[in-house]
């Protein structure tokens, strides 16, 4: 997207004072990375020692791929469960049935409307009392992250049948399908392609509060990597550097992947 | 319910202390967010490419790894000292945190909302001789925050929740409350834990219908 249109296009006297403006922009934003430099330098971030540890195989395999691995299987446990979880009470929530309907309407909202951490904690401190068994860390971090985004993703389900044309479901039922194959056969399937990237966007924040879960001590990347790593070679702001580039190169190919799956769509489309 | 009852005023403390990180973060990324989108949409390269860069690493890193890195990075390693008591040390590092994460989605929804102004109304600007800045300051965003509102609703309803996340660095609030009351009172889990989701529902929901009616009644008719 451009925004050309909120400005004229500059003359030669305009180009001239932009390209002076642009270098003294470039110049302050140069200058206040050079104080950040400089401060993280007088505390020795910049050292050697701090960062060739990062380069190491045995910091790799020992902090950074297990928790990368602890984090990516937390994730995927969330998109699945998470995704089961909204095309169920996407369903319910769409339901004849006021007693479907109501209470689904109610498990999505309040779900939706707790801090993602507090239902964590629920779930880890308190599954002893209400279970009678300590569950693991991993099992509370994807518990929370399924009720939480899974609700989310309900909501998104629920937006794309609503933007459905009425004949779809009409000409379902006018060919002889029941009120379950209208759903699953014609309706669910064209409201997930239609919200498909909200949902890629929807399991990135899924992927980005796993993070969450070192604080109910589960090995995750941000823990072993951040915390792990700077245990032993106190080094915080070069292991937090590399960890956010992994974070944000995971992401970013998420997004890729939901622009992508816009582009096929709105292609198919015509 | 007797340790939600017995334990009201530390309750609302805590709570208390939610709503100062939310307000306070707030206020931050509103102002922080306005500047990047103006950085976004600028004629200069420079600036559209310093804010696009922000943008795109706040949105994705985990504010968990955010916060540990301005508690642990800035504030523990490098010693930046925003006050002398330890606990506001910690509610200030909370907010710039929350602020550098918050500031990058305020900017996202801001800047979808500048394509919802017809070309025509900047065009209509730069006839009567407006510059960038004024015809960005007195036209163009004016009407993309009024057709933002909401989504600027639902950022700040997501900001408040996550608060939470800022026991990492040492704030008490309400989840930190939370987690000490089960360990403490732990035969009354459900009433403790529907308690404080009770507390957030009442801080989230009257917020949504705010910004919710705020739309409505600010929108641009066109």
């Amino acid at each position: 997207m451009s925004y050309a249109n909120l400005y004229e296009v500059p003359g030669p006297r305009g180009i001239r004072r932009n390209r002076v403006l642009g270098a003294a922009i470039a110049l302050a934003l140069l200058a206040v990375a050079y104080v950040v430099y400089v401060r993280f330098d007088e505390k020795d971030q910049w050292a050697a020692e701090k960062w060739t540890p990062l380069l190491r195989a045995d910091v790799w395999t020992t902090f950074i791929l297990p928790g990368l691995a602890g984090t990516l299987m937390a994730a995927v446990a969330g998109v699945v469960l998470a995704g089961v979880f909204g095309l169920v009470f996407a369903a319910a929530r769409l339901s004849e049935h006021r007693w479907v309907r109501v209470p689904a309407g109610a498990v999505v909202e309040f779900f939706r409307a707790v801090p993602l951490l507090l239902l964590i904690f629920f779930a880890f401190f308190g599954s002893y009392v209400l279970i009678g068994v300590n569950i693991s860390a991993f099992t509370a971090v994807v518990f929370g992250l399924t009720v939480y985004n899974g609700s989310v993703i309900a909501e998104i389900i629920r937006a794309g049948v609503l933007s459905l044309p009425r004949g779809q479901s009409e000409a379902a039922y006018a060919v002889g399908m029941r009120k379950s194959q209208v759903m699953r056969l014609v309706l669910l399937p064209q409201a997930l392609r239609a919200m498909l990237p909200a949902v890629v966007s929807q399991f990135i924040v899924l992927l980005k509060d796993s993070a969450l879960g070192l604080i109910v001590g589960y090995d995750e990347l941000v823990d072993r990597g951040l915390n792990g790593i700077a245990a032993n070679f106190s080094n915080v702001i070069p292991a937090a550097i590399v960890i956010a580039a992994i974070f944000i190169l995971i992401n970013l190919s998420l997004d890729r992947l939901a622009h992508w799956l816009n582009d096929r769509r709105s292609a198919g489309a015509r | 319910m007797n340790a939600l009852l017995s334990e009201w005023s530390t309750i609302t403390l805590a709570f208390w202390m939610t709503v100062k990180l939310a307000a306070v973060s707030a206020i931050g990324s509103l102002v922080l967010g306005t500047l990047l989108t103006a950085m976004r949409v600028a004629p200069l390269a420079t600036l559209r490419g310093a804010a696009g860069t922000y943008v795109t690493v706040a949105r994705n890193t985990p504010l968990t790894l955010v916060l540990l890195f301005t508690g642990l990075g800035v504030g523990a390693n490098l010693g930046v000292e925003l006050s002398s008591d330890i606990a506001t040390n910690n509610f200030w590092l909370a907010t710039i945190g929350l602020t550098v994460y918050t500031s990058a989605f305020v900017c996202e929804a801001l800047r979808s909302g500048i394509n919802t102004v017809p070309v025509g109304q900047a065009e209509a600007a730069r006839s009567l001789g407006l510059g960038f800045v004024k015809t960005l300051a007195l036209i163009t965003l004016p009407q993309a925050f009024r057709a933002v509102i909401a989504p600027l609703g639902s950022i700040l309803i997501a900001l408040t929740k996550n608060t939470t996340i800022a026991l990492v660095v040492g704030v008490s609030e309400a989840s930190v409350r939370m987690r000490e009351m089960i360990e403490t009172y732990g035969d009354q889990v459900l009433q403790i834990f529907f308690g404080f989701a009770l507390g957030f529902v009442v801080l989230c929901l009257p917020t949504g219908l705010l910004f919710g009616w705020l739309s409505r009644r600010l929108a641009v008719a066109r």
